[in-house]
């Protein structure tokens, strides 16, 4: 038996609107399977994974905070990966606008001013965004590999905040604790509701996705996205520059990485500490994938992976299995939605005879 | 102490060398596999709890070999059968291969594990100098110097080396000449897979013979980018993973002699010099576009 892929005519628009859902349901059912073999009941644990913290206000928040950088994060990268710049470097984007962010805070408690948040945040973003510009600059002057240096960059960002909170920034009053001293609270981004933790940064994600989703439909720029990323040489003929595209793409995705980086620390945790992430830059590479590439897409699909990590949690603390699985999850989805994919270009069919086809040589 | 350093040196190279082999061969097939971390980290959970469960370091190796393997085969199949995009794809086997060893080996974590034992050529290793470094060390060593000999003799001089360079270079005219793109490309795929998963094994019995949670800490990704720095060469791959060896091991050392230097940048040293490397190889535009097969990455499905 083999399998044959005959192209479509055109991209099936019913199987780009279906491939994400179906990536969920395979994911889950292979999810079950796996718990099944481990002894568990699938259909309950699935349930304490996936639904049940869906039903009380505290975890409604809880994912709320984890979908909000993961959104955030992803729909920077859906506008590289668009104009085929792959930054995978995210992660250390988040911790260096993370680290720039709380410059203030850190270094100059005293000051309070209403302006200080606001200051913090764009402190957040242009860190981020420089930090990004490396492999932009070398990309485009050297002609170097984004992938492997945007990587690179994101154990070296982890290794200077390991030092930073060991080492310089220490609070001397902290016990010899690995953290820098707490924010004030007028450098602490204000909760949402009465009802829970959940803060801004939602609202920035939404608002950044909204934003890029317009650029993408309505703006030249958007067009200038898709066309330098599917053909490169008649966006050159349009007039496009391909490095500006570039450095567009990760000065803006560092930006957002780097926004997400400084709310977490300032809405979420409070002060720094070696660990400030639990992968969300990696995350969200799922993230953009399960969405399509789409603005929109991705605040659903952040949702659906921030109740991965939830799920996680919660079955670590109800049933005794490891919280290691919600990264199980995460790459199952991402296979699952790349192999659904397929199916929107192409048709596939199981051939059963053993007739050779090819040309003989 | 000189000798000592060398040892210590080599057994941090040699990981980086065999996986890079692994992917140069994937690579010259046009397939581009950048889930080596993954399948990397998959061969060490296998490995170690194979030997761990056995006592045999010897079926701890195969498991690695067949942990990795059997690992890329499902990167074969989205990227080859289902033309998934290449990226995408090796970035989900290195996620899910963190996640996956993660939970494999959860009841390994804090274990002794069993180190591979040198094996000593009785004469050969008695040559001053050179005998203890060359010739009293564990078989992956050995090993990785018979895979860089042997894959040179595959790629250039084996007909079936010449098909598969032809495929990375143009998959179409290969497969208008009849060669079977699919296949060949299957089989690279598997071969790149085993070499990762063996360089994983190297990792959990003999460079710190216990099981670790991402253990690999980014030896996948200096792989990938040990393949750019070699342009595509085996040799060369031996030159550039010493490189790094020395790197690793010089930073450690001048950790533990407390050089004034902050451990954290010392320990940045191999990522940071990741970075230099690949700027000096690839800043020629010109060199860069001739070394590269020139079907890496891109999808590929037969018409009939």
């Amino acid at each position: 038996m083999r399998i044959e892929l005959e192209r479509r005519a055109r991209a099936s628009t019913a199987f780009a609107a279906i491939s994400p859902l179906l990536a969920l349901v395979l994911t889950l059912v292979f999810g079950g399977l796996m718990f099944w073999l481990m002894g568990k009941d699938p259909i309950a644990t699935l349930y304490t994974f996936f639904v049940e913290p869906l039903f009380d206000v505290w975890s409604l928040h809880e994912l709320v905070i984890k979908a909000a950088p993961l959104i955030l994060i992803a729909v920077g990268l859906s506008i590289c990966y668009r104009s085929n710049n792959w930054n995978i470097g995210a992660e250390g984007q988040f911790t260096i606008g993370a680290i720039t962010g709380s410059i203030l805070p850190v270094l100059v408690p005293e000051w309070q001013s209403p302006l200080l948040l606001p200051t913090m945040l764009i402190m957040g973003m242009i860190g981020g965004a420089l930090y990004a510009g490396i492999p932009a600059l070398l990309k485009t002057r050297f002609n170097t590999n984004e992938i492997l240096t945007s990587l690179m960059l994101v154990y070296i960002a982890q290794l200077f905040l390991d030092w930073l909170v060991r080492g310089a920034w220490r609070d001397p009053q902290g016990y010899n604790f690995p953290k820098t001293i707490s924010f004030s609270a007028e450098a602490i981004l204000p909760e949402l509701l009465e009802s829970g933790r959940a803060h801004w940064e939602a609202v920035f994600a939404i608002v950044a996705a909204i934003a890029l989703w317009f650029m993408m439909r309505f703006m030249l720029k958007g067009f200038e996205v898709s066309v330098l990323g599917q053909a490169e040489r008649a966006g050159r003929f349009a007039g496009f520059s391909s490095k500006k595209m570039v450095w567009f793409a990760f000065m803006l995705s560092g930006a957002l990485a780097g926004l997400a980086g400084i709310s977490e620390v300032s809405g979420s945790i409070g002060h720094l500490q070696p660990s400030i992430s639990p992968g969300y830059g990696f995350t969200a590479i799922i993230v953009a994938f399960l969405g399509r590439l789409n603005p929109i897409g991705i605040i659903a699909s952040g949702l659906v992976l921030a109740l991965t990590y939830l799920g996680g949690e919660a079955a670590q603390l109800s049933i005794g299995i490891s919280d290691k699985l919600s990264r199980v999850f995460q790459g199952l989805l991402l296979f699952f939605v790349l192999s659904c994919d397929t199916l929107i270009l192409y048709r596939i069919r199981l051939v059963f005879s053993r007739n050779k086809t090819e040309v003989g040589a | 102490m000189f000798e000592a350093i060398l040892l210590t040196v080599m057994t941090a190279a040699t990981p980086l060398v065999i996986a890079a082999l692994g992917e140069l061969v994937t690579e010259r097939s046009g397939v581009l596999n950048l889930g080596v971390e993954g399948m990397m980290i998959m061969g060490a959970v296998c490995a170690f709890a194979t030997a761990h469960m056995t006592g045999s370091p010897y079926l701890g190796i195969l498991a690695g070999i067949g942990g990795g393997a059997l690992f890329s085969l499902l990167f074969g199949f989205l990227t080859l059968t289902l033309v998934a995009n290449q990226v995408a794809t090796g970035l989900a086997l290195t996620i899910l291969g963190l996640g996956v060893s993660g939970q494999l080996g959860e009841s390994f974590v804090g274990l002794a594990g069993t180190k591979l034992q040198p094996i000593v050529f009785p004469v050969l290793s008695d040559i001053p100098f050179i005998g203890r470094v060359l010739f009293a060390q564990d078989l992956i060593f050995y090993l990785s110097i018979v895979l860089i000999i042997g894959v040179n003799w595959f790629l250039f001089k084996s007909r079936t080396g010449l098909k598969m360079r032809a495929i990375g270079d143009n998959h179409g005219s290969a497969h208008a000449l009849g060669i079977n793109v699919v296949r060949t490309r299957y089989l690279a795929v598997l071969f790149g897979g085993a070499c990762a998963g063996l360089a994983g094994a190297q990792l959990s019995l003999v460079y710190t013979p216990q099981w670790v949670e991402n253990m690999s800490a980014g030896r996948g990704w200096i792989a990938l980018a040990l393949v750019v720095f070699a342009s595509w060469r085996p040799w060369r791959i031996l030159a550039g993973g010493y490189l790094f060896g020395a790197v690793t091991i010089g930073q450690l050392h001048a950790q533990a002699f407390g050089v004034g230097i902050p451990s954290q940048f010392l320990s940045a040293l191999p990522y940071a010099a990741t970075i230099v490397v690949l700027v000096i190889i690839s800043h020629n535009r010109r060199t860069t576009l001739i070394n590269t097969p020139a079907s890496l990455g891109k999808p590929f499905v037969p018409d009939r």
